[in-house]
């Protein structure tokens, strides 16, 4: 297919989120000619939505704070699944990440001696994000966005146009990770050759040929209904590493965020942000009671405050008082929430209250939480100064993505493939703590733009991307447009074209409905029955119009990927018999230790199974974590980790 | 017509069919398309009139839909719902739908708005609702514009430039001094002041010369970051502001300032203090009246 356009890059990232614009930062400063593939506007990516802060243990309100406390922190909110080396890499970077963005133009809320200002969130025992009101996503895309600019900047200078060195495809979205050819000796043989990608305003085709492919694509939350998360989060890059043959870990783990909105109906799941509660607000269900207080499990049961008046006291006198439990990990507070509801104690909306009106002043409320305010009173009739918010669990958050190596971010088994920020797997475990994903975009975000950059120039012979698969990727892109006439012989096609949207709404209801926050054995087999039927309908999605800007079409190719992620979360939550942070079984109610160290491994199932999309597209398999490092075990009391670790763990 | 505090000096009294003029430049509206399904199934639901604009750069039309509305909704919500009943290949550009990403602009009865912040409770239900694309901009397809404007014009803008004395960790500002440079930097890049600014509004020979509101308030946030080096570096951020990005073609009547959904204060807090720092070089009109003006408001 010669008439696909070509441009030969040294890095493709595929994302502008604050992982992909921050590993391109590092791949062009490391000298590498970088492009940034990304399906919204520049500077519109799903991290403008983080609104509490980003956790890095500069001490600058606490004096007491450190990575190992953070580390701490980290391995205790994920229920020590997280990958250590990951875990440690982020906790001792994350200062460094965020001090440098202060020198690219960032503006973070200061202390009174004038130093960037930390504030409490749920699981850090310090107060240790870095924030800027309840808008920091937004501060960091629009740094790392003016960053980018000026270092195009220095390149017009330079070479006298902006785009020599570092070029942003906006409005582009990318269907194959491609590899050079497997047969003769073609440089290169399997290894990543480039992406297939297409303009979103005029559905021209392109490829753009580079050595190393950095995924920072994010989430997968819109396979849920009731989500947190923008139309882009459609799993796009967990598809891509899984056609590319990489593997994904601890997909069962999806964090459901336990604030948010939950009427009017057309706002149902918006955040409202960790900040809330950090800053002081309360849970109370429909009898004025805080219940969190009975929620507290018995591994955090010394870390909470057992009354009221302590845990008020807290927030003036940490140190000799402990936190409120409205502070508990997401997985708790959500579950929590979840049963008050159930038992008949929720708001009239299904929700419970969150109040911060009777906590504060309103003008320290207007000044804090500023979007929070704004959001509530536009778009709920709601003034949170004067009345407690309804709010409800979530999508917010997938813990599983590819399996990278902790270092270099980059992922098992496919050479040239990396992955950071959300799309990356392990570093927060079975759930992720408020705050850590800021952090961890930038920490592994530059760790991943630094390897490719490195593997990129060590790269002699550029590979070549097989033109079978840049034949396929079109024909697989072009298909919606000839549904009806597809495969007229093959059993399962024998149907009309299918709606893309029906299709996308359905997938949404059974997701949210049968792998949502509480799950259950025979619901996530009927999830794995109904994803197939989806799966065969999806071969006969259907679009009209043409290529220009189509909606329709965009989102006929996206439920490739959601169908994908969609399984993996199914089977990998079938497999897992024990409730750990963001997966937790009615049939199965407690965490189990024997469950610690064991990862489940998502690949693409092989070709057999996938001719008949009946039988699934993912193959599951067990792996055993590496054990952690003893000194990094050391930071822990013997008697704390007795809850998590295995015996046979513990003797060593 | 019931949206209130935005566009009302240039567009009072709409007839519905897209403010001044956009629906006649761009073509005559179609006929009705497609039957509405309300059925009321859900309490307060009810069939509206919606009029959008449907074409590309060669042209196109308003086209007349009836659609089904609940309590609670927005007008980014309806759209959704026609593309997912009626019409799947409208092209409409959108991402967080909570009012933090800025996507979704477009002129809603003739007034520019986020479509995910302008909720259907404030239309009667009876009125019909046009939403027509930004008028500024180049047409892509329907209500997506081509904004590379914007892009552009924040290429010109010099970056932050950091202080060679002090390393990461080391910056200490207080609290005070960032507060106004952070307002600036609650914009979320809609583009709406862009797209009001009469300065460009109707005059695209304009827009070589000016920057618009949005990154001349880019260059006032610079300009009042408290540690911002562009002065050692040899660059004058004042100076360029009037030289290079035409900050002397606003006469600061605050079309900017009304429409921005993050109620930022562009002109008094950006602009006009821009204005006045350039004054301090040399002498503006405009400057000497809106002190005035302002004084005698005090």
């Amino acid at each position: 297919m010669a008439h696909v356009d070509r441009q030969a890059w040294d890095v493709v990232v595929v994302g502008a989120g604050g992982a992909g614009l921050r590993a391109a930062i590092e791949a062009r400063e490391a000298g590498m000619r970088t492009a940034v593939i990304c399906k919204s506007l520049f500077g519109k990516a799903h991290t403008v939505m983080a609104e509490g802060g980003i956790a890095a243990s500069m001490g600058n309100v606490n004096e007491g704070d450190n990575w190992q406390v953070h580390f701490r922190d980290t391995m205790r909110g994920g229920k020590f699944l997280n990958h250590w080396r990951m875990a440690e890499l982020h906790a001792r970077e994350a200062p460094d990440r965020v001090w440098e963005l202060e020198t690219w133009g960032a503006l973070f809320d200061r202390t009174p001696d004038g130093r960037i200002s930390q504030r409490n969130f749920g699981g850090h025992e310090y107060p240790r994000l870095a924030h800027v009101g309840d808008r920091t996503g937004l501060e960091l895309i629009r740094t790392l966005q003016q960053k980018i600019v000026s270092l195009q900047q220095a390149d017009e200078q330079e070479f006298g146009a902006y785009d020599a060195r570092l070029k942003v495809f906006q409005e582009c979205t990318v269907t194959r990770v491609l590899k050079a050819s497997t047969s003769g000796s073609a440089a290169g043989s399997g290894k990543v050759a480039g992406a297939f990608c297409y303009e979103r305003e005029s559905g021209r085709f392109f490829v753009l040929e580079a050595p190393a492919v950095v995924l920072a694509t994010g989430g997968i939350g819109k396979s849920f209904k009731v989500t947190s998360n923008s139309w882009e989060y459609t799993g796009d890059g967990h598809a891509l590493a899984l056609l590319a043959g990489a593997s994904l870990i601890n997909m069962e783990f999806v964090q459901f965020h336990p604030t948010g909105m939950v009427w009017p109906p057309s706002v149902k799941g918006i955040l409202v942000t960790e900040s809330v509660r950090g800053d002081g607000g309360v849970l109370r269900n429909s009898e004025g009671r805080r219940f969190m207080f009975d929620y507290i499990p018995d591994v955090f049961k010394e870390k909470y405050a057992q009354t009221e008046a302590e845990g008020d006291r807290w927030y003036d006198d940490p140190d000799n008082n402990r936190r409120p439990p409205e502070l508990l990990p997401r997985d708790e507070v959500a579950r929590a929430i979840n049963a008050e509801v159930k038992a008949g104690r929720g708001s009239p909306h299904g929700g419970v209250f969150l109040d911060v009106s009777t906590r504060m002043p309103a003008e320290v409320i207007k000044r804090r939480l500023p979007s929070m305010h704004h959001q509530f009173k536009e778009l709920a009739d709601v003034d949170i100064t004067a009345e407690p918010m309804e709010v409800g669990p979530t999508c917010h958050y997938v813990m599983g993505g590819v399996e990278v190596d902790p270092d270099t971010a980059a992922a098992n088994g496919v050479p040239g493939l990396f992955a950071a920020g959300e799309v990356a797997g392990g570093m927060h475990g079975s759930n992720r703590l408020g705050g850590n994903s800021l952090s961890d975009l930038l920490v592994f975000g530059r760790r991943a733009g630094l390897y490719a950059a490195e593997y990129a120039a060590a790269t002699a012979a550029r590979p070549v991307p097989d033109e079978r698969e840049v034949d396929a990727a079109e024909a697989e892109a072009l298909r919606p447009f000839s549904a009806e006439d597809e495969q007229p012989g093959a059993v399962h096609d024998g149907g009309p074209a299918e709606n893309p949207y029906t299709l996308h709404q359905e997938l949404q209801q059974a997701m949210n409905d049968l792998v949502g926050i509480i799950r259950r054995e025979g619901e996530m087999a009927e999830a794995l029955k109904r994803l197939a039927g989806l799966r065969v309908r999806a071969r006969r999605a259907g679009v009209e119009g043409h290529r220009q800007y189509n909606p329709g079409w965009h989102l006929a190719i996206d439920l490739r990927n959601m169908l994908l992620v969609s399984e993996c979360v199914a089977r990998a939550a079938l497999e897992r018999e024990e409730s750990r942070g963001g997966h937790t079984r009615d049939d199965h109610p407690t965490m189990d230790r024997r469950w610690r160290n064991i990862n489940l491994v998502c690949e693409l199932a092989d070709g057999r199974t996938e001719a008949d999309p009946a039988l699934g597209q993912i193959r599951l398999s067990r792996r055993e974590t590496p054990p952690i490092r003893p000194d990094l075990l050391g930071l822990f009391e013997k008697e704390e980790l007795v809850k998590y670790l295995t015996d046979e763990e513990l003797s060593r | 017509m019931s949206v209130q505090n935005v566009g009302g000096r240039e567009t009072d009294g709409t007839d519905g069919t897209g403010g001044h003029g956009v629906a006649g430049q761009r073509g005559e509206a179609r006929p009705a398309n497609g039957p509405g399904q309300a059925q009321g199934g859900q309490s307060g639901a009810y069939l509206a009139h919606f009029r959008v604009w449907r074409g590309d750069a060669d042209g196109g039309g308003l086209e007349d839909f009836r659609v089904e509305v609940h309590e609670g909704e927005v007008v980014l919500d309806i759209i959704h719902r026609l593309q997912a009943t009626q019409a799947s290949d409208l092209a409409v550009r959108w991402n967080c739908k909570a009012g933090k990403c800025g996507s979704c602009s477009a002129e809603i009865n003739g007034r520019p708005r986020l479509m995910c912040m302008t909720r259907m409770s404030v239309f009667d239900r009876t009125e019909t609702v046009t939403v027509t694309p930004m008028r500024a901009f180049p047409v892509v397809r329907d209500l997506v514009t081509d904004v590379s404007f914007n892009y552009a014009k924040a290429r010109e803008v010099p970056a932050f430039v950091p202080p060679a004395e002090l390393g990461p960790g080391e910056y200490r500002m207080q609290q005070e001094d960032v507060n106004r440079s952070q307002e600036f930097r609650k914009c979320i890049e809609c583009f709406l002041c862009q797209n009001t600014c009469h300065v460009v509004r109707d005059h695209e020979e304009n827009k070589a010369a000016f920057a618009g509101p949005r990154f001349l308030m880019r260059i006032a946030e610079l300009d009042m970051h408290p540690l911002d080096a562009a002065p050692e570096a040899g660059l004058d951020r004042k100076g360029t502001a009037q030289d290079e990005h035409g900050l002397g073609y606003c006469n600061i009547t605050k079309c900017c300032t009304e429409v921005c959904p993050e109620n930022i204060k562009i002109t008094d807090n950006a602009l006009i203090p821009l204005k006045e720092r350039v004054a301090d070089r040399k002498y503006d009109p405009l400057v000497w009246l809106g002190n005035k003006i302002r004084r005698r408001g005090q």
